[in-house]
């Protein structure tokens, strides 16, 4: 059994200690939006905030992330107002297939949290997910219309 | 709102859709356009032909038989249908039938399979001419309501006016009426250049759920009951499952099955897939890897090279003159040999089907680029017939031609069939992802070409050597034991033809096939065809001490759409005026999918093995472009397809077996590596090409031949990680 917080919940999860944080938020929260890519932190797709840091959840286990602030693409937006990175995205039309964006669009809240008018460096430091689709060029279009608003 | 609407994971769903497909079979109807008998969509609202459901609040839904997996022709396909319907965009939604309704009534949605680029322009012709179709009715059956002849009304945005009158109705009112006329025998489509949604950067249908992680796909299925499978195949392709050892993992939490697939694969069967997993890592097997564990890539590299040897025999896939005696007699001659590896798909969410089997009913949950294929594997598999299967499409989380196969469905299926009753989710691992692809084919390529005194090309030999893909998947499609697909952008003639004359020119293929499955990959033959003849037309260029885009233009002559788009990246990236200081230019071209593609890049190399690439610029004429701001997203995603291929891709084999296991061994472009591509659009018309592939394959040559201009140095192998060469 573990306890994690997740979009705000409490929950108490049949699921043990070492078990990924990724699993644990898909299998056992039942919050199929955050993504299993590589299953080795490399490709980004399982990104969520842990504390607020953008975090690849393969990489940590439910006994690490018990007692931190976990938020996942679904706990995002604000009940029905959709995140400025969300509602960017839309605008935008940045997405192709989408697998990789649950966790494309969850760094790049971090990065605009952190650092509210990123430049191109900042974003080729802070965004390092991959999409083999290669919607890069509308992500970083989105990320500066964001920082202009 | 514009959404497609994916499927709705829930008993009801279920219950619903398993109805659907019964209300289909019953009535069974074969006439494509509706007929007096009304089909109705799951809702109770009419179709107005196959293609079309008008519903009261005057939404319509427009039905797509191919697969959306990113490249956007979901939407480009609904546009289609608008154009031709007069709806009002804004209303429009989009549903997919299932393959068992499509086959029901004997095909009336026509091919689901989405590869080859064909997703728009295969099916462009139809899909108008059902909007079209859909319009004559609505239009007709307000006209009746009216008593007034059709030919005095007219209709815009889903509203429908009579001049004479000004009355005013709308498509939602009309709906019931429409759905029971005859459908005309024929509709005239319009002009292109009265287009109003076709041809338009309009917004995708498809992006709000994948912002908030409520897009479903293949991997998120959840059904009552469910249990979730882990698979291992034998990681040497061809060999054998002998033994497993159950005992030791039977009382691992979760677990509640181990079953045998086939007579190559074992699969966990727990609660969780995360369980599933965990004990199958910890299962004793024992694999019976066979002859092949002895294939590794030098064996296969030497006996590929073998084949380029004139002597072997090989099948010509494209002749003019007599190139090798004019080879022999040439005043000057140049000659390379080239190679392209194996490619994996690496599609971002690795292979999973969900399959519900019992003896009355397989039903399938999956991500597939061919529904119909999917299909025909869960009858196989299944062993019912097609009244009892069927499949349920979701959103794939990237094809690229990888999930136009049908292995993992078929294995979902037989795992199923072990636990009747009990809906299992099926899902690799990365590591399984890896090991058993459908890889891009491997070759090696000699060419020679020969030279009069005056520097002109006299003479081109192109002599492949390696893999087929129709040998493998698609047998039935050899011409007399040659596959045609193998001369992609080399060919005499068709929708990859060649785009130089060379009066003595000889293209052939020494067919040999290594044990390791090849597969269509994005592109498919296309990427090593360009990269091979386009990185040595720039060899043939230096060798006649002429400029790499005047020496191609002077064998362009007879080739106006190659030349044309050639000339448009010229022009765009500067090519006539220096490029700045440390920046060196590559180009390239090639025709693909009915397309005609011409790439450039700007690169600076530091120490001869850290490449920067600051600038691409791409031209495509794809005949008409539906949807600008989706091709556009194409081709910037084909150079990032086909620079991480050249970069950092490559799949080698030892012991029979793919060594690449996770993107820690085979790495993909991130943003930081990648400039923005510039597009350049120029549809001639007249006919119809795709988007998705032919671009990718000037990617890798642009580079390859800026690269070139940058250190003199030719790289005639892939990928540059190999070479210690690396972004910078």
């Amino acid at each position: 059994m573990a306890n994690l917080t997740i979009n705000g919940k409490n929950l108490t999860l049949d699921v043990e200690p070492d078990t990924p944080l990724l699993w644990a938020i898909r299998e056992n929260a039942g919050l199929t939006g955050t993504k299993y890519g590589c299953g080795i932190a490399q490709c980004g797709a399982c990104t969520v905030h842990i504390d607020g840091v953008a975090t690849r959840s393969c990489g940590v286990s439910v006994a690490e992330a018990e007692g931190k602030k976990i938020t996942t693409i679904e706990g995002l937006a604000s009940g029905a107002t959709l995140h400025k990175v969300q509602e960017a995205w839309i605008a935008k039309d940045v997405p192709q297939c989408g697998y990789c964006q649950s966790g494309m669009i969850m760094a790049v809240a971090a990065l605009l949290n952190e650092k509210p008018k990123p430049t191109d460096a900042d974003i080729d430091e802070a965004i390092t997910n991959i999409c083999r689709c290669g919607t890069f060029q509308q992500v970083r279009e989105a990320i500066h219309t964001i920082a202009a608003a | 709102m514009n959404k497609h609407v994916s499927p709705k994971m829930n008993r009801r769903a279920f219950v619903i859709g398993s109805a659907a497909v019964g209300a289909g079979l019953a009535v069974g109807l074969d006439i494509p356009f509706g007929g007096p008998a009304v089909m109705r969509a799951a809702d109770g609202s009419p179709e107005i032909g196959a293609w079309v459901v008008v519903r009261p609040d005057d939404t319509v839904v427009i039905r797509i038989a191919r697969s959306e997996m990113g490249q956007g022709s979901l939407t480009g396909l609904a546009q289609l249908v608008a154009e031709e319907l007069e709806c009002d965009w804004s209303k429009v939604t989009t549903e997919y039938p299932t393959p068992g309704q499509s086959v029901a009534r004997k095909r009336v949605w026509g091919d689901f399979s989405t590869g080859g680029s064909r997703g728009i322009r295969s099916s462009q012709d139809y899909v108008r001419k059902g909007g079209a179709t859909a319009r004559v009715m609505l239009i007709e059956a307000a006209a009746n309501e009216w008593k007034v002849p059709a030919s005095e009304c007219t209709v815009a945005r889903g509203v429908i006016t009579h001049k004479g009158s000004g009355r005013t109705t709308t498509y939602g009112k009309v709906a019931e009426a429409a759905a029971r006329l005859t459908p005309p025998a024929d509709v005239k489509l319009k002009d292109p250049k009265d287009w109003t949604i076709v041809g338009k950067g309009l917004l995708r249908l498809d992006t709000a759920d994948k912002t908030t992680g409520a897009m479903i796909y293949g991997i998120d299925v959840k059904l009552p009951g469910m249990l979730n499978a882990a698979i291992k195949d034998c990681p040497v392709f061809g060999g054998k499952l002998k033994s497993y050892d159950e005992a030791k993992v039977a009382g691992m939490k979760g677990v509640k099955k181990v079953v045998k697939v086939g007579d190559t694969a074992v699969a966990v069967v727990a609660d969780t897939w995360w369980h599933a997993k965990t004990a199958l890592e910890a299962l004793p097997i024992v694999w019976d890897e066979g002859d092949n564990a002895k294939v590794s890539s030098e064996s296969i590299a030497k006996w590929l090279a073998e084949g380029l040897d004139n002597d072997q025999p090989a099948y010509v896939g494209n002749k003019n003159g007599d190139a090798k005696a004019a080879i022999a007699g040439a005043v000057k001659k140049v000659e390379a040999v080239y190679s392209y590896p194996y490619q994996n798909h690496a599609t971002m969410e690795p292979m999973n089907a969900t399959a519900v089997y019992t003896a009355d009913k397989c039903e399938v949950w999956c991500g597939t680029q061919n529904g119909e294929a999917a299909f025909a594997a869960v009858l196989e598999a299944s062993g019912l017939p097609a009244e009892k299967c069927d499949v349920h499409k979701v959103m794939l989380g990237g094809g690229f031609g990888r999930r136009g196969q049908t292995d993992y469905v078929r294995q979902a299926v037989m795992i199923a069939k072990q636990m009747p009753g009990t809906p299992v989710k099926l899902l690799w691992s990365r590591e399984e992802d890896m090991a058993h692809g459908r890889y891009h084919p491997i070759t090696q390529c000699k060419m020679t070409g020969a030279f009069d005194a005056n520097n002109n090309l006299v003479a081109l030999h192109y002599r492949l050597s390696g893999q087929s893909i129709l040998f493998s998947l698609r047998p039935e499609a050899l011409q007399n034991g040659m596959d045609p697909a193998a001369f992609q952008g080399v060919a005499q003639s068709g929708e990859a033809a060649f785009g130089y004359s060379v009066p003595n020119l000889l293209v052939e293929h020494a067919m040999r096939n290594p044990h390791v499955p090849p597969g269509f990959w994005r592109g498919v033959n296309v990427n090593h065809n360009a990269i091979y003849m386009e990185c040595f037309m720039d060899e043939l260029a230096h060798a006649a001490g002429q400029d790499p885009l005047e020496f191609r233009r002077k064998l362009m002559g007879n080739h106006p759409k190659h030349l044309a788009v050639l000339n448009a990246v010229a022009e765009k990236i500067g090519w006539t005026t220096p490029a700045p200081q440390g920046v060196y230019r590559g180009i390239a071209q090639v025709m693909g999918y009915g397309s005609y593609v011409a790439g450039a890049a700007e690169i600076s190399v530091t120490d001869g093995s850290k490449i920067k690439v600051h600038r691409i610029v791409a031209s495509t004429d794809p005949g008409y472009v539906v949807n600008p701001a989706q091709v556009e997203r194409q081709i910037a995603g084909s150079f990032v397809y086909g620079l991480s291929a050249l970069f950092y891709g490559g799949c080698t084999v030892k012991d029979g077996k793919i060594e690449q296991s996770n993107f820690d061994t085979y790495n993909s472009m991130r943003i930081n590596e990648m400039p923005k591509v510039e597009s350049v659009m120029v549809p001639s018309g007249g006919f119809w090409g795709g988007v998705g592939e032919p671009t990718i394959g000037v990617a890798a040559p642009a580079v390859l031949n800026a690269y070139f201009a940058a250190t003199g140095k030719r790289i005639r192998s892939v990928p540059l990680r190999d070479q210690n060469i690396t972004f910078a």
